[in-house]
């Protein structure tokens, strides 16, 4: 019988040494003379026990990680035996990091073949784009509307407002339009998705595609992620030979067409406008919004344009899910979110979880602290745009709301984490710095602001005037905040003003501190 | 592994651009496909460019300039790439940064007299739960610490 050995493709896999793994495990099989079927899957995002290496058996499928070219033999053995092993962590499904989550969105990611549609089948993909093709616009709508869905890019706008729209408008040509321009530090759960579970973001996109009446679609991922951009082109060539991509799609009278576009670098390129214009070929200069890209999109047309989270929510939604998705989580935030814990953590990684569950349980409960061992001092939400939050307010749950009531976004769900060596108002200059060199240039706040803000945090830290100067910052977020024309120059403030306020300490000594110590 | 890039060719490099010449806002597209083949994108390409989209110099020129991937000459033999977004730094990203500036003699951005190594900031692999990650030439590295940076490092001057 075929011994079948999954070893992840992801990225993050690779870069600790997945595909070495996968090629001595496959010299010793050979060896063995072992008939030997290697999968490629994606992460199952436990990223510490990374590269994590399964093979099936009667009991399920038992996992073994971290595993090295080094141990890859050992592990092989012991694959073979059954005998335990220290890098044996049981069955993957069980272990505890992975069972406590709730994995709607991600429930076939690390582990089907991304690149074999009839293993997207087995485990259950298609079924709500059948369901689509059978029902109208209107209740594909009435679905995404109940679900309670809200952009899962970072701005949380309901999902099945914005479809509406596009479908009541009229136009010559539609458009849908992937968001994959990750660029916030501490997120990788598109990357995720799309090198491990492409089909379900294409499938997500058809269903659009059919709610509004569109035709063509575009996905656009940044350059950094060569392997994503790799994955989704064999995904949608593998699509169209199957007959769920293209013309009259299971053979139905709905056409659909996609079309990977790679970013070039830059940043401010996440922001919606910006991305149509670079689609359109332009310099990625965002827009004045109204029109709304739902109005007035790419090339002009009524568009449709969502985060790849998003997309890959609404095949399970479609397939008879809208209430069970929105069953889950809290308040106005329905569903589950694939929050990702990043930086200085020790258990890093992909966490799918309803909504609701606080900031302290993720970081030290879930996280487990710092990989260096020190005491966690501050951690960033939603990227290099989202605030710092200390461990007083670790009881804040994850949630839109939440968030939003104490001056900070979950954004793409990223959260970094730093130990006590951080220095706050380095990672102020940062945040400015950062703005500046990613502005589009288009409006006085953003461009001059971030300039201004920076050169102004350098006094800061060499103690000059120090009350006057972080006046002066900020005033100048206050003018970036309400004056910005889009979320790059509106939210820089949030990682500044955070530190400021909750990291004082940071930027040079407090005139009310100098008192209290005469 | 060293990319090898063909030398500027005019003809070249109108096939590269009548190749995709003919998809929507394909502006991007082109300057992708001229850098992946020359390893930059020739100024010679931009008026090119330009009369095959029916677009002015000066747009094609605002393009090129505006996105941080285009070059407008050959980078070194290697190109290090070193991811220095806050995930790295909170795992100790900036101080490996430094010593491979301090290392190669040159600053990010830069690339060595002998134009054998590149080193470049990236802002975010999405490798953010391995940091602190680098890319040498297209492949990834992450959990990266002393050792492992100094051992690219020899690599990519070899």
């Amino acid at each position: 019988m075929t011994m079948r050995v999954y070893v992840s493709r992801d990225a993050g896999a690779v870069a600790v040494g997945a595909d070495k793994v996968a090629l001595v495990l496959g010299l010793a099989a050979s060896k063995h003379g072992l008939d030997i079927e290697i999968v490629r899957t994606g992460s199952r995002g436990l990223y510490w026990l990374e590269p994590m290496v399964e093979v099936a058996t009667p009991q399920g499928r038992i996992a073994f990680g971290p595993v090295t070219e080094f141990n890859a033999n050992s592990v092989l053995d012991a694959m073979i035996s059954g005998s335990p092993h220290p890098l044996r962590l049981g069955v993957a499904d069980e272990i505890p990091w992975l069972k406590r989550q709730t994995r709607l969105t991600f429930a076939r990611c690390g582990v089907i073949d991304p690149r074999a549609l009839a293993d997207y089948r087995a485990h259950g993909g298609y079924k709500g784009l059948e369901r689509a093709l059978t029902l109208g616009s209107d209740d594909i709508l009435a679905d995404v509307t109940a679900s309670g869905l809200r952009g899962r890019g970072g701005a949380g706008f309901p999902t099945g407002i914005k479809w509406k729209t596009v479908a009541q408008a009229s136009a010559d040509r539609k458009f849908i339009v992937c968001n994959a321009d990750e660029g916030d530090s501490g997120t990788f759960a598109d990357r995720m998705i799309i090198e491990g579970d492409p089909f379900v973001v294409i499938e997500g996109m058809t269903i659009a595609s059919i709610a509004v009446g569109a035709s063509k679609g575009y996905i656009y991922i940044r350059s950094e992620y060569p392997h994503a951009v790799g994955a989704m082109n064999a995904a949608i060539t593998a699509a169209k030979r199957g007959g769920t991509l293209g013309a009259r799609i299971g053979g139905s009278n709905h056409s659909f067409d996609l079309e990977v576009r790679v970013g070039a670098g830059a940043y401010v390129c996440g922001e919606e406008t910006s991305l149509l214009e670079s689609l359109e070929g332009r310099r990625g200069i965002v827009r004045a919004k109204p029109p709304l890209p739902a109005h007035k999109g790419l090339f002009g047309k009524p568009t449709v344009i969502n985060n790849v989270l998003s997309f890959a929510a609404i095949p399970f939604i479609l397939a008879g899910g809208a209430k069970a998705y929105a069953d889950y989580g809290m308040g106005r935030s329905r569903g589950t979110m694939p929050i990702q814990l990043a930086g200085n953590i020790r258990h890093g990684g992909l966490f799918e979880t309803a909504f609701g569950i606080t900031l302290g349980e993720l970081v030290d409960d879930v996280g487990g602290g710092t990989f260096t061992g020190r005491p966690v001092r501050a951690v960033q939400v939603g990227g290099p745009l989202g605030a710092y939050f200390p461990r007083e307010l670790f009881d804040t749950p994850f949630d839109y709301e939440a968030f939003a009531a104490r001056d900070g976004l979950i954004g793409h769900g990223g959260i970094v984490v730093f130990d006590d060596s951080v220095d706050m108002a380095k990672q102020a200059r940062f945040a400015m710095e950062f703005c500046a060199v990613e502005s589009c240039g288009k409006c006085t706040p953003c461009r001059i602001g971030s300039t201004r803000g920076v050169e102004t945090i350098d006094k800061i830290r060499r103690s000059e005037r120090v009350a006057e100067n972080l006046a002066v910052v900020e005033d100048l977020c206050n003018t970036m905040k309400f004056g910005s024309l889009c979320a790059l120059g509106g939210f820089t403030p949030y990682p500044v003003m955070s530190a400021l306020k909750h990291f004082r300490e940071d930027f040079g000594p407090a005139p009310t501190r100098l008192e209290a110590a005469e | 592994m060293t990319s090898v890039y063909e030398p500027w060719d005019t003809a070249r490099g109108a096939e590269i651009i009548a190749e995709h010449a003919q998809l929507e806002g394909a502006t991007i597209v082109i300057l992708h496909a001229l850098q992946e083949a020359f390893g930059y994108v020739p100024e010679a390409a931009i008026p090119m460019v330009a009369s095959a989209l029916n677009l002015s110099r000066a747009e094609v020129h605002g393009v090129f300039t505006f996105y941080h991937d285009f070059r407008k000459k050959p980078a070194g033999r290697h190109v290090l790439k070193l991811c220095c977004a806050e995930a790295c730094q909170a795992a100790g990203g900036d101080r490996l940064a430094a010593r491979a500036e301090a290392k190669l003699g040159i600053a990010l951005g830069d690339t060595t007299a002998d134009e054998r190594v590149t080193l470049e900031p990236i802002y975010c692999l999405g490798l953010c739960a391995t940091a602190p990650s680098a890319m040498l030439d297209g492949r990834l590295v992450g959990r990266l610490d002393e050792k492992r940076i100094d051992a690219l490092l020899a690599e990519a001057q070899r």
